[in-house]
């Protein structure tokens, strides 16, 4: 019995269980999937690959490339400038701007007032605040992060004085 | 080909697959590309471990969400084709009140706060996408297709919701569908990807310790030993952010979700704290200053249908009885603190609602022990309609009510009458009410 399995898992390359609970669930997304027939199919398999590949290949890349760029700032500041920070900015403007593009990502919709009447009519309410509350928010995230550093740069000068890079 | 050279032309092939393999394209299937030092099986186990336990509470949240509206009752059911899908399905209780309000927040503010947890978990495994070659087993080539339904259903199932309750009605169909059977294609891949890497990333958690982590500065960290999965840089670049640092920023990603929705889930003086969220926004309507899920006019309601000539009809016994307004205020009149939580994850708070009970009218229809009353509103659109089982009627705080703190119903909440059950799906508790048929 286990020399069959081991023949099976050469050929295959993972054990039967594997291929059995892959097959499973492959048939449980093909039950769910028919169900989605009516709803337009090649729709509905667009949004479901489009989805993985707008993160994979759009979304990840750029905010890859953002953060590639600020490190670039950052370590090219390093080495050329003559007085150094007593303590690393760097991931004191990532964290607020990091937060405030989730923000804009997740809140795209209101933000940019994409609902158009279907969220007037049916709430009653106003998309307009929504721009103005992210840049607030925003606002309120590089605010906080800036308190933040000052206190680690005064800390910083007080514990120790300045001697070299940090 | 020459027959008598079956060996070579075997050899042939395993040399042009190896030549193939030790070439991967120039790019992200390099392996020196990817040169975080941070990636590695520990951080991608941290945010894998957090994941399962929130994935899981988001598909056991959704399916009740889905039980909450009684889809077996007569045109309730938005998913009709459900089959086999919907055989957890039970009768739905009225008690306690505040159950759906606890899902249904749940289900969306978690959904909310996990956004950040994936974009970082499909951060940590993205070298994986571009491995090489694509795959070198049939295994590995159905696990290959699975991770597609896996991350295309995720990302789908986040983008529906996320959308929907923004009332961006981009995807491709009626929403309930999509996004309850997106589900169920997501899970089945959910479920292996956890069986089939559940030992691995116990072995990954118990690699590092957490408290070192989380009291490891930037300088100080260093990659993870180099592991046979290929998510450890072979090129890594200085670390930039320590893993505490990643960690925190994920958090604090979360967080700062948390902090812009919750308050439209509670209400009251925390609502306007939901700066970003649909229902952060007070309606400035005094004492019916609470979210409205459609305003009056966005179905066609007017103020003269709904005035002096407004009747309700009790059907069931053996003649129809009609009643004005009127003639229901003269009715003895219950008075309920109860919320209404609707599917996108917003609530009410408790509100004072004073009417009539349900069970009331049921006697006065003449049918006292109803098996499911059929709700028809003056709305005639989606969700226009209503059957609420026996048990919703006759709980004590189940009302067609005509006041709601003090005063009367707004327009827009539902004047002349509207029903308020305990623990019912908001679109359920059906506004400008003019119909009610009692079923025994």
């Amino acid at each position: 019995m286990r020399r069959i399995a081991s023949g099976f898992a050469t050929a295959y390359g993972a054990h039967p269980l594997h291929l059995l609970s892959l097959l499973a669930s492959f048939a449980l997304a093909g039950y769910a999937a028919v169900k989605l027939v009516p709803q337009g199919f090649v729709g509905v398999a667009v949004w479901f690959v489009g989805a993985a590949i707008v993160h994979d290949v759009v979304l990840l890349p750029l905010y890859g490339l953002v953060d590639r760029g600020l490190l670039g700032v950052w370590r090219h500041r390093r080495t050329r400038a003559e007085a150094l920070p007593a303590a690393p900015w760097l991931n004191y403007v990532r964290l607020p701007l990091g937060l405030s593009a989730l923000c804009l990502l997740v809140f795209l919709p209101s933000i940019f007032e994409l609902s158009g009447d279907s969220y007037v009519s049916a709430t009653g309410l106003s998309t307009q605040p929504y721009l103005g509350n992210w840049l607030l928010v925003t606002a309120v995230l590089f605010g906080l992060s800036a308190l933040a550093y000052a206190v680690r740069l005064q800390r910083t000068r007080t514990r120790r004085p300045p001697t070299g890079p940090a | 080909m020459p027959p008598d050279e079956p060996v070579g032309s075997t050899g042939r092939l395993s040399r042009l697959r190896r030549t193939v393999e030790d070439n991967p394209p120039p790019g992200p299937f390099r392996p020196g590309f990817w040169r975080s030092p941070l990636r590695g099986p520990w951080l991608t186990a941290v945010l894998g471990s957090i994941l399962l336990v929130g994935v899981t509470i988001l598909f056991v949240t959704g399916l009740l969400s889905y039980a909450a509206y009684n889809p077996e009752l007569a045109g309730n059911d938005t998913t009709p084709g459900h089959g086999l899908l919907g055989f957890y399905l039970f009768d739905w209780p009225t008690r306690p009140s505040w159950l759906y309000w606890l899902l249904q927040g749940t289900h969306v503010i978690l959904g909310f706060v996990l956004i950040p947890v994936l974009l970082a978990k499909l951060w940590s495994v993205i070298p994986r996408l571009f491995a090489w070659p694509p795959a070198t087993s049939v295994a590995q080539l159905l696990e290959r297709a699975s991770l597609l339904l896996l991350v295309g259903g995720a990302v789908f199932e986040f983008v529906t919701g996320v959308a929907n309750i923004q009332y961006w009605y981009v995807f491709p169909g009626s929403f309930y569908a999509l996004h309850f059977y997106g589900a169920w294609v997501f899970i089945g891949a959910f479920v292996v990807h956890v069986a089939v890497r559940f030992p691995r990333m116990v072995t990954a958690l118990r690699s590092r310790r957490l408290r070192g982590e989380l009291s490891t500065d930037t300088t100080h960290t260093h990659p993870e030993p180099p592991d046979p999965y290929g998510l450890v840089s072979t090129a890594p670049a200085p670390a930039s952010i320590s893993r505490r640092g990643v960690l925190g920023l994920v958090g604090a990603g979360s967080l700062t979700m948390f902090a812009l929705t919750v308050g439209q889930s509670i209400g009251g003086w925390l609502r306007p704290t939901a700066l970003l969220a649909p229902r952060g926004q007070g309606t400035g309507d005094g004492p019916n200053d609470f979210p409205v899920n459609k305003t009056a006019s966005a179905v066609g309601i007017t103020a003269a249908a709904a005035g002096p000539g407004w009747r309700l009809e009790l059907r069931g016994g053996d003649a129809p009885v009609v009643l004005s307004r009127d003639q229901l205020a003269a009715v003895p009149q219950h008075t309920a603190n109860l919320p209404i939580a609707c599917v996108e994850g917003w609530s009410t708070g408790n509100q004072e609602w004073s009417g009539v009970r349900l069970r009331e009218l049921a006697v006065m229809a003449g049918v006292a022990d109803p098996a499911s009353v059929f709700v028809e509103s003056l709305d005639d659109g989606t969700f226009g309609s209503t059957t609420l089982r026996g048990n919703q009627v006759l709980d004590a705080d189940s009302l067609l009510a005509l006041r709601v703190n003090g005063v009367d119903l707004s327009l827009d909440h539902g004047f002349p009458a509207r029903v308020i059950v305990p623990n019912n799906p908001g679109v359920h508790n059906t506004k400008w009410v003019t119909r009610m048929t009692f079923e025994a």
